[in-house]
């Protein structure tokens, strides 16, 4: 429930207050409105809670987080949220 | 140690384990809770218990989102989805919890339509695609939640979206402690505090258990070294007769939180007058509604949900499951009546539940090796 996944900022998205994130791979925007200053950058990390971007988080803390989710077992249940996430997917959602 | 080793860093772990041994009072019994269902998980999948002296006891606390929803909330959710004209949406965790006439899962397979989001800007999205149809969201969760549907109202609204709305379940931690600690009967020595929802309202708010009930409260992340870490740090506050807030996850979380997450709930949301917790009855102050600025987007507004209040099934012992009473094993239902695949209660259903935790991983820990401190 309180699954908070880290990710790489890799493109700021043209919509505003939306980032494209890799997560493990995987690619999907997250809304930044949660950001103190709304701000982030490509290769900043950040955590994700539920499509949002909770913090911004140094690359060690990420890595941390990462092993964290796999010593929950939460990884892949990580990874099915990130790719579940559809909100700014034109074509995502029937 | 068994299960520990499994861990990145056995010898920190082992210092730590020893400086915990070394720490402690031998003559006293030590009862520490961990607030949040995250750290519950931990404590049982790394089989944390066995690593710790005997005397100090581990109480599991309420902050398990889908735990501390009374019966009678589920059943007002349901009875949205049961509309012809609406698309009831919520997070995977609820699926399985059930109400009085069944789970989400179940009112799912009986025609209604329920569909499982990842985040509430999919049950935006949904409205949008679904224009004749209205889409509620069913939110549930702590204040690393709560956030994100402030978010997904205010953008509902920017984006005069009118066919989407929000059953909000929205509780926050510290009046439940509050109760926690103001109920007869419960003792306990001090806190490990919760990490993910710190980051949001930072350690602040936990000052009252310092200040007023003279308990030490230790923010913490929710890896084996972070929790043991943060039971050093409460037993060395209790053996310097000392009552504070420390912060064992300065990495992630910000004394003062997160201005802007705090900012938004501030913005949609008001505190209920009270709510009602599963175990712990009605709680003033505990829960947030969305305020009347918002009300074409409160599902509780627009549909007459009927409200009743539900009690338990009798013989389950939730209640004092959640309150830190009693053990998941010591209730009659445990893992005979209530398990995984059949929960009767939804400390059953969630990872973060403390009996679905006792029940995964019970087993392993018994045949785990005695603690040897």
């Amino acid at each position: 429930m309180c699954l908070a996944i880290p990710g790489q900022v890799v493109e700021m998205s043209e919509q505003p207050m939306l980032a494209k994130v890799d997560v493990g791979g995987v690619r999907r925007n997250v809304n930044i409105g949660l950001l103190e200053d709304a701000s982030v950058a490509p290769g900043d990390w950040i955590l994700i809670h539920v499509g949002f971007a909770l913090s911004k988080i140094g690359e060690t803390e990420a890595r941390d987080q990462l092993r964290m989710l796999k010593a929950m077992g939460e990884d892949e249940l990580a990874m099915d949220e990130v790719r579940g996430y559809t909100f700014a997917d034109e074509a995502a959602v029937t | 140690m068994k299960y520990v080793d499994e861990y990145r860093d056995p010898v920190l772990i082992e210092n730590v384990t020893r400086e915990i041994a070394r720490s402690v009072d031998r003559g006293r019994h030590y009862r520490i809770m961990e607030v949040c269902g995250g750290h519950t998980h931990s404590i049982y999948r790394h089989g944390l218990r066995d690593v710790l002296p005997d005397n100090i006891e581990l109480v599991h606390g309420p902050g398990c989102p889908v735990c501390v929803l009374p019966t009678g909330r589920v059943d007002d959710g349901l009875s949205i989805a049961e509309r012809d004209d609406v698309i009831l949406t919520c997070f995977g965790d609820m699926m399985r919890v059930p109400g009085t006439r069944g789970t989400p899962l179940e009112f799912k397979a009986r025609g209604a339509d329920i569909r499982m989001v990842y985040s509430p800007l999919d049950a935006l999205k949904l409205a949008q695609s679904n224009p004749a149809r209205h889409v509620c969201f069913f939110a549930i969760g702590f204040e690393t939640t709560a956030p994100s549907t402030a978010l997904t109202i205010l953008r509902a609204r920017a984006l005069g979206v009118e066919n989407f709305s929000v059953f909000c379940n929205h509780v926050t931690i510290v009046p439940a402690m509050r109760a926690i600690l103001d109920s007869p009967g419960m003792r306990l020595d001090g806190f490990v505090g919760p990490g993910h929802v710190a980051t949001i309202t930072g350690c602040r708010p936990y000052e009252f258990v310092a200040r007023d009930y003279a308990k030490p409260v230790v923010v913490a992340g929710f890896e084996p070294l972070d929790i043991l870490q943060a039971i050093l740090m409460i037993v060395r506050q209790l053996r310097a007769g000392e009552a504070r807030v420390e912060n064992e996850y300065a990495r992630f979380v910000p004394w003062n939180g997160n201005r802007a997450a705090l900012a938004a709930l501030e913005t949609v949301f008001a505190l209920r007058p009270f709510f009602e917790w599963r175990g712990l009855g009605f709680i003033s102050q505990s829960a947030l509604e969305l305020r009347p600025d918002f009300a074409p987007w409160d599902a509780e507004r627009r549909f007459a949900v009927p409200g009743v209040r539900v009690t338990d099934p009798k013989a389950a012992q939730c209640g004092e499951v959640l309150k830190g009473v009693l053990k998941p094993a010591q209730c009659k239902l445990f893992g005979n009546q209530c398990n995984p695949e059949h929960p009767i209660g939804a400390l059953m259903v969630s990872s973060e539940g403390a009996c679905a935790a006792h029940y995964r991983y019970a087993q392993r820990a018994a045949e785990a090796e005695p603690a040897g401190v």
